[in-house]
């Protein structure tokens, strides 16, 4: 059985599709992340699958379970952190954990040995007695994040939790992605940090103007653009390089040229740079980034 | 469920009706209202008493309880709420009860007001029983005025002035119903507050415009109204607040 499966799903606001019959499935265990620009669909498809709103057609299951038949059992299995951090700024960190606890009939005994458990783990177990508007945007996700494991859920949406975020708290959250990763949980995972997207995903769907573009691994997905390297040259003079049979994209001041052969490539350049009596100032070869896979398909969606 | 339920209260209580304006609100706009009338007029404290308690509960009980979708929604706390294993109906359910507390709390001020003044209560149990059921009746009132899915506070606020006040002139506080000329008895008696206000004169002075079994009869009818078309309208509404 899959984590989730989604067949066809689609929602549209005043005629207009946000989400356009979306296909996937993420298997148990696994980091799957989302990656899309603003306004692509992440998180209406998060908010489907988190039975908040209902799909107009199509299917999804989690764990299983119908999202629109069965939504109370989905949401029993689910810990969500929303794109916008939502703790009731007038309570106190302790009292919104409590509140989230009781909501998923978790005794109160458990509740509070849970609570104090997270709070501890996330640094902000001192400040528990304070009013959520006393905390920085860091800290507030850093209690979104313990308001969503306190049901110690199977899987866990989290659309955009380091967004914003100080180097500090960011880097709390993705520690504790990598635990959730270790620990076998399901992770659901929507951004637009890429690097953070390929560090952790095990697979990463694209998503443009609602539709699903493609879904892969990230070394996959890497290897999918017009070679597997990229090799990238910086000469001390600005010159056309157009004359060469590979066609280099201008990055900065350097260029970049994607190939299978890199050793050709090289010896062309060389040979180019030393008949025009230029310095070579850095060559490397590199793996293509998630961020030039997302560029490249991206742009090839939005030009259909 | 019940537990839920009462978590739903208990925040509620704690976010919006624990704060001293609520709390002084509830009491003073009432009390307000009441002594704009009573001043400059020698009327009873036994018919007086009976009006102030009508008015207080009426206010307190749909005072903030219109509020709590819109605000929610604004806030997007609705949306942590929603993502959790709640229906629609707990939140209701949590949203009215935490508004029934407040509600019939807070009645007991203008009652101890008559007691201080020497209005004695002749039947205190269908005292309590009216203000309890009415509590709950006002209450469901209050969340049927939030079921716009607006998170615009404004909005709902007038939407309830526009009803509040119209209800707190045809139901019997100022003018008695048996006071009324025959279109007024009629308009009075579409008014829940009318048959809460019947109750507390035959509790405090001793006698009801109406058989006291239709006052509880007609509350416990616009009660079960007001909670189902609030059930019905908000699961219908919430899509639309996200």
């Amino acid at each position: 059985m899959e984590a989730i499966e989604v067949k066809g799903m689609s929602k549209s606001f005043n005629g207009i599709k946000a989400v356009d019959s979306v296909s996937f499935s993420v298997h148990r265990g696994e980091i799957f992340g989302v990656l899309g620009p603003n306004g692509a669909g992440k998180t209406t498809t998060v908010r489907m699958l988190t039975g908040v709103i209902k799909p107009d057609s199509g299917e999804a299951r989690v764990m299983g379970r119908d999202i629109v038949s069965d939504t109370q059992k989905v949401k029993e299995v689910l810990g969500v952190v929303p794109e916008t951090a939502n703790a009731y700024l007038d309570l106190t960190a302790w009292r919104n954990m409590m509140l989230i606890a009781s909501l998923y009939n978790i005794p109160r005994r458990e509740g509070e040995r849970r609570a104090t458990t997270l709070l501890k783990e996330f640094g902000i177990y001192e400040r528990r007695s304070s009013k959520v508007k006393s905390f920085s945007k860091g800290m507030e996700q850093r209690l979104m994040l313990s308001m969503a494991l306190v049901s110690d859920p199977e899987i866990l949406f989290l659309d955009d939790p380091t967004s914003g975020l100080d180097v500090q708290s960011a880097g709390v959250i993705r520690q504790r992605i990598k635990e959730l990763q270790k620990e076998k949980k399901t992770v659901f995972l929507t951004s637009h940090n890429m690097q953070e997207v390929g560090e952790f995903c095990d697979r990463v769907g694209i998503i443009n103007h609602g539709k699903m573009v493609t879904v892969d691994s990230p070394e996959h997905l890497r290897t999918r653009i017009g070679g597997s390297l990229a090799v990238e040259v910086k000469l001390d003079k600005a010159v056309d390089m157009s004359m060469l049979d590979f066609h280099p994209e201008r990055v900065g001041d350097n260029y970049r040229i994607y190939t299978t052969e890199p050793h050709e490539v090289i010896r062309s350049i060389v040979g180019f740079a030393t008949l025009n009596g230029l310095k070579i100032l850095s060559l490397n070869v590199q793996s293509p980034s998630l961020e030039d896979v997302f560029v490249k398909l991206i742009g090839g969606s939005n030009e259909q | 469920m019940s537990s839920k339920v009462w978590a739903i209260a208990k925040k509620d209580i704690l976010m919006y009706y624990f704060k001293g304006p609520v709390v002084i609100f509830g009491v003073l706009f009432p009390l307000f209202l009441f002594l704009a009338f009573y001043i400059g007029r020698k009327l009873p404290a036994a018919f007086l008493i009976p009006g102030l308690v009508a008015m207080t509960i009426f206010f307190t009980s749909t005072s903030v309880s219109p509020m709590i979708m819109p605000w929610e929604t604004q806030m997007k706390t609705l949306e942590r709420l929603i993502s959790c294993p709640v229906t629609v109906r707990t939140l209701i359910a949590g949203d009215i009860l935490a508004s029934f507390i407040f509600g019939a709390c807070i009645s007991a001020v203008p009652v101890a007001v008559g007691v201080a003044l020497g209005v004695g209560v002749k039947s205190p149990v269908i005292l309590a029983t009216a203000v309890l059921l009415s509590a709950f009746c006002f209450s469901s009132l209050g969340l049927l005025f939030s079921t716009p899915p607006t998170s615009l506070v404004s909005n709902i606020m007038m939407l309830s002035m526009f009803v509040k006040f119209p209800v707190i002139f045809i139901s019997g506080i100022f003018i008695p119903v048996e006071q009324m000329p025959s279109w007024g008895v009629v308009v009075a008696s579409l008014s829940p507050l009318t048959y809460f206000t019947d109750l507390a004169r035959f509790s405090i002075q001793g006698y009801a415009y109406y058989p006291i079994y239709v006052d509880f009869i007609a509350l416990f009818v616009y009660s079960a109204l007001f909670l189902l078309l609030a059930v019905k309208l908000h699961e219908r509404a919430l899509p639309k607040r996200f």
